[in-house]
């Protein structure tokens, strides 16, 4: 993506079209920086109850957005997780009020890296104070406070989204009714950190990344930016679904071209994958929160003991995972459980058996949709939510 | 919930059970025994199941079951957290019994445990007059897919009790019509006719 540093009066940023906005603050980070506003894009569906006790926060994954359930606004693709989002759906539009915000340090319209640091006028870049994800959560917080909701009723998130989800139940567990992490850890793994290593000095390696001030000279590192996306994207898979569906099959073609050509099919595939994502997507925006991923310890928060995180929690929690996913495996989730059995906290854990790796979470697995409804439908009882 | 619709050993379970209590079911399944304590005597109930299916259809049923086991998910609860911690027809499918039980009865002020009786007669008779591993209704596996890889007699279970430290506060034998009768081991009796030993333990 590469908007205009600043957009001519006038013209509607299509990145918030059709979201909310609203100016927050102040935001105290862990990093010590203050930023005296932030903005916070999302959008909601469904309606808020009288008592405001039905509110669902959905935390998007690393390059998800506020666009849960209709279509993006830049790509036209539809919402990242609208199968399951509607009236009388798994997650009930005439049931419960959705709300998801666009991350802190995104970039689709909440403060981040592309945005204007209001103090230079000039895109904040990598002026941005390095954030975490306690700090997306704060924004989220201030989100709440602005609209009035004191407890939300579930937080509900995949891989970057369960991370704040975790992260809601242990700093403010008197917010949240239920918790529904998934596919998710409570810190992230030495082979994760270095997936995203990869990723960044690729961005890093692009001459058009410019230090990262590749906005005020009209460049974009998408090559590098690209590169990133790919060697993401295999983690987000299994070697048993990228087999099942691309094998060694060739692209349109009967031979190898013994060239650099993509030849293969999974090779053409991945090169897709990368161009269609650099259309929507910030390269600073990636470097920081990829960072603010590598940053997450739940345990080392808490004097190492992730149990003294979720001590005296009363909060519902139920966690996920996937067979076949390597990225944040079973292990992670486990992990999770016994730190919530020592504190006899209310906790259900389903491993569900996909072979579509970490991607399953948003995907359609009939055994996981299943469980989110059940535990929704259980939380929901308790909650006094008909 | 109706009593009537509880598969029989659950229900006799259930009776051991306290209302207004705070329940563990190890091996749950789909969870309806804590579905059954939960509606008829308020329990706030937890489970731990191996298999997903069994978990998803519990938390389908409003219920917090993790999926895990015996072996591995005991550990991390802290000590007394329940007031029963139950295991039906498991043990003997363990792989280490005697942690087990302890573990049990360091989460739980009790523990309550069903097993399949190996000195039943059935089962001494196949051996002794057929030379045969027992194939019976409560051991219906052949010796070499069995699940149940540390069988015991009513006996042998009310000896590990003595050696950790527990106390026996109920012993109930069921013999193979269903019938019930309440022994204070050792009894030759429970010990012989009895197909099915259930206990209801307490620390000393």
């Amino acid at each position: 993506m590469n908007l205009p540093p600043a957009l001519a009066p006038g013209v509607t940023d299509p990145r918030t079209q059709t979201c909310s906005t609203a100016e927050l603050g102040p935001l105290r980070l862990d990093c010590g920086v203050v930023m005296d506003r932030v903005t916070v894009a999302w959008r909601t569906y469904g309606s808020l109850n009288a008592d405001k006790s039905n509110a669902v926060l959905v935390c998007h994954a690393l390059t998800g957005d506020q666009y849960l359930a209709d279509p993006h606004p830049v790509t036209g693709k539809p919402g990242w997780w609208h199968t399951l989002v509607g009236p009388g759906n798994l997650f009930d539009t005439e049931r419960y009020f959705f709300i998801c915000a666009n991350v802190l340090g995104g970039c689709m319209g909440t403060t981040g890296p592309m945005e204007i640091n209001p103090e230079t006028g000039k895109p904040w870049g990598l002026s941005f104070p390095v954030i975490t994800i306690g700090d997306m959560v704060n924004a989220q917080a201030l989100l709440l406070d602005h609209l009035g909701i004191e407890q939300l009723f579930c937080v509900v998130g995949g891989s970057m989204g369960g991370m704040q989800v975790l992260e809601w139940a242990a700093s403010h567990p008197r917010r949240v009714f239920a918790a529904l992490p998934i596919a998710t850890s409570y810190r992230h793994s030495a082979q994760n950190i270095a997936f995203h290593e990869v990723g960044r000095q690729a961005i890093m390696a692009d001459p058009d990344w410019m230090g990262g001030d590749y906005l005020l000279h009209g460049t974009s590192p998408h090559r590098g930016l690209s590169v990133a996306r790919m060697a993401a994207h295999i983690t987000y898979l299994s070697e048993v679904a990228l087999h099942r569906k691309f094998g060694r099959k060739l692209q349109n073609r009967t031979n190898v071209t013994y060239g650099f050509d993509a030849d293969f099919q999974i090779e053409s595939y991945l090169r897709h994958q990368g161009s269609t994502f650099v259309e929507r997507f910030d390269a600073n925006s990636y470097l920081y929160i990829t960072r603010a991923m590598d940053y997450f310890d739940l345990a080392a928060e808490n004097g190492g003991k992730l149990a003294n995180a979720f001590k005296g929690t009363q909060t519902r929690f139920c966690l996920i995972s996937f067979t076949s996913d390597w990225l944040f495996p079973t292990q992670e989730s486990r992990a999770i459980v016994h730190a919530l059995n020592a504190v006899a906290a209310n906790v259900s854990f389903v491993e569900v058996e996909s072979d579509k790796g970490h991607d399953a979470f948003l995907l359609d697995e009939p055994e996981f949709h299943r469980t989110l409804q059940g535990f929704l439908d259980g939380a929901a009882e308790q909650r006094g939510l008909g | 919930m109706n009593p009537s619709q509880l598969r029989f050993d659950l229900r006799m379970i259930a009776d051991m059970v306290a209302p207004k209590t705070r329940v563990l079911d190890v091996g749950c399944g789909e969870g309806e025994l804590l579905k059954f304590l939960r509606e008829t005597k308020k329990v706030d109930g937890r489970g731990i199941e191996l298999s997903m299916s069994g978990v998803s259809g519990a938390v389908r049923q409003g219920l917090s079951v993790i999926q895990g086991d015996a072996d591995t998910d005991l550990k991390d609860y802290p000590a007394q957290a329940f007031d029963y911690v139950i295991l039906s027809q498991t043990l003997q499918a363990t792989r280490n019994p005697r942690e087990v039980l302890e573990q049990m009865l360091r989460i739980g002020r009790h523990a309550i445990v069903s097993l399949p009786n190996f000195g039943h007669w059935r089962v001494r008779l196949s051996l002794l007059a057929h030379g045969r591993m027992p194939v019976t209704s409560s051991l219906g596996f052949a010796w070499y897919d069995t699940p149940n890889i540390h069988l015991c007699t009513i006996d042998d279970f009310a000896d590990l009790t003595e050696a950790i430290g527990a106390k026996i506060e109920k012993g109930i034998a069921i013999d193979s019509s269903g019938r019930t009768r309440a022994f204070t081991p050792p009894d030759w009796k429970a010990n012989l006719f009895g197909e099915n030993g259930l206990f209801l333990l307490g620390n000393k």
